[in-house]
């Protein structure tokens, strides 16, 4: 789901540090650092980065803006290859039963087992394509939030680590109780309050 | 500042008694529905109300109430049962527009938000309005949640919680 589609899941997050550089150059360096790098044709199951948000199947950030008015826009993009368990079982079947007539033996080792299940993998990764995921991210740096939008806990924790690393700043998620923590209207008695809260009982 | 993960799972209870507590000003205190202007906040339940109740330390029940015309009694008679709102699907109204979404309790995750409807993006030279316009339909559920919390969340650590709120959600639920 992108931020121009009909209907939008969003988590919101607060970034806890400010720009100690120019914006630009920061988030450029940070984005090109980190973008997506292709897995087709190589033996990786997986691949998380950044691409751009108006063309996510080619990561440019050379020649593409990511500034629209005060936001930052791109997308956060998780390529998988999903091998299916059966295919994996198949293939280690015939090759098991290739080794064995091969070496004349009528058994074969656990380790040879282990060896031939590894390479069975390396040489299903190499020839499945993968699938990409796209998340847009919208960065409003005047006030210091970030909007993802999706709301899977994997893809949130991607993008969580992938933000830090590639910006060095710290992403806070907003639920209730960081919402009234981080809050300009909460007196500091309220919030000492807040941490001592407990669930109220509305049936006794 | 407690540690993120330790909070969200020590507070989960904040986010669904707020969800419990924005189901009964919409149905007892419409007074309360305004935005940080004071303006009223046109808002009622949608088609779908989740609720959870907590039996003992290892289970929980989960009453799920779904349909366009679904009876909400049986969502009271949970909260009679001690249940809390956990997930509530809202209707957000202004003017002839019509905003729908989902929100989770002990997350804050807003989902199936779907906005009024806007143009479609047609030239590259469309796609900076449109995103502004998009942005500006969000931020409109998310300030009208945020003000709401806000007065819950002022109202929740004081003593006038227990004092005057919760008797009158009590006296609706029982």
């Amino acid at each position: 789901m992108g931020i121009l589609s009909s209907t939008v899941s969003v988590t919101r997050y607060r970034v806890n540090e400010k720009f100690e550089k120019s914006i630009i150059d920061t988030v450029a360096q940070g984005l090109k650092k980190n973008k997506i790098i292709e897995i087709d044709d190589v033996p990786q199951e997986m691949s998380v980065g950044w691409t751009t948000f108006e063309n996510p199947f080619i990561p440019d950030f050379e020649n593409r803006s990511f500034i629209y008015g005060n936001y930052i826009i791109f997308s956060l993009r998780i390529d998988k290859k999903s091998i299916p368990s059966k295919l994996i079982k198949k293939r280690v079947i015939i090759e098991s039963s290739k080794k064995l007539s091969e070496s004349g033996r009528d058994y074969i080792s656990r380790n040879e087992k282990k060896q031939i299940k590894e390479n069975v993998i390396h040489q299903l990764t190499l020839k499945i394509p993968s699938t990409p995921n796209i998340y847009d991210v919208l960065w409003n740096y005047e006030e210091s939030t970030v909007w993802f939008l999706s709301t899977q806990k994997s893809a949130n924790e991607e993008f969580e680590t992938l933000f830090s690393k590639s910006f060095h700043m710290t992403l806070i998620r907003l639920f209730p109780y960081t919402l009234a923590d981080f809050s300009d209207y909460l007196s500091d008695s309220h919030k000492d309050n807040l941490s001592k809260l407990l669930p109220t009982k509305f049936t006794e | 500042m407690l540690d993120i993960a330790v909070s969200y799972n020590k507070f989960k209870f904040i986010g669904n008694e707020f969800l419990t507590w924005i189901w009964y000003i919409i149905e007892n205190d419409r007074s309360k529905l305004i935005d940080h202007q004071k303006q009223p906040i046109s808002l009622e339940i949608g088609n779908h109300i989740v609720l959870e109740n907590r039996i003992n330390e290892d289970s929980t029940e989960i009453i799920s109430i779904k349909g366009d015309d679904a009876d909400l009694k049986e969502g009271i008679l949970a909260l009679k049962k001690g249940a809390v709102v956990i997930e509530l699907h809202l209707f957000f109204k202004e003017n002839e527009h019509v905003w729908k979404f989902n929100i989770k309790g002990e997350s804050f995750h807003i989902t199936g938000l779907k906005p009024p409807e806007t143009g479609k993006v047609e030239e590259k030279e469309d796609i900076d309005g449109a995103i502004l316009e998009k942005y500006y339909l969000y931020s409109k559920i998310f300030g009208i949640m945020d003000d709401l919390f806000k007065q819950f969340i002022t109202l929740r650590v004081t003593p006038e919680w227990e004092k005057k709120e919760v008797p009158k959600i009590k006296s609706w639920i029982l």
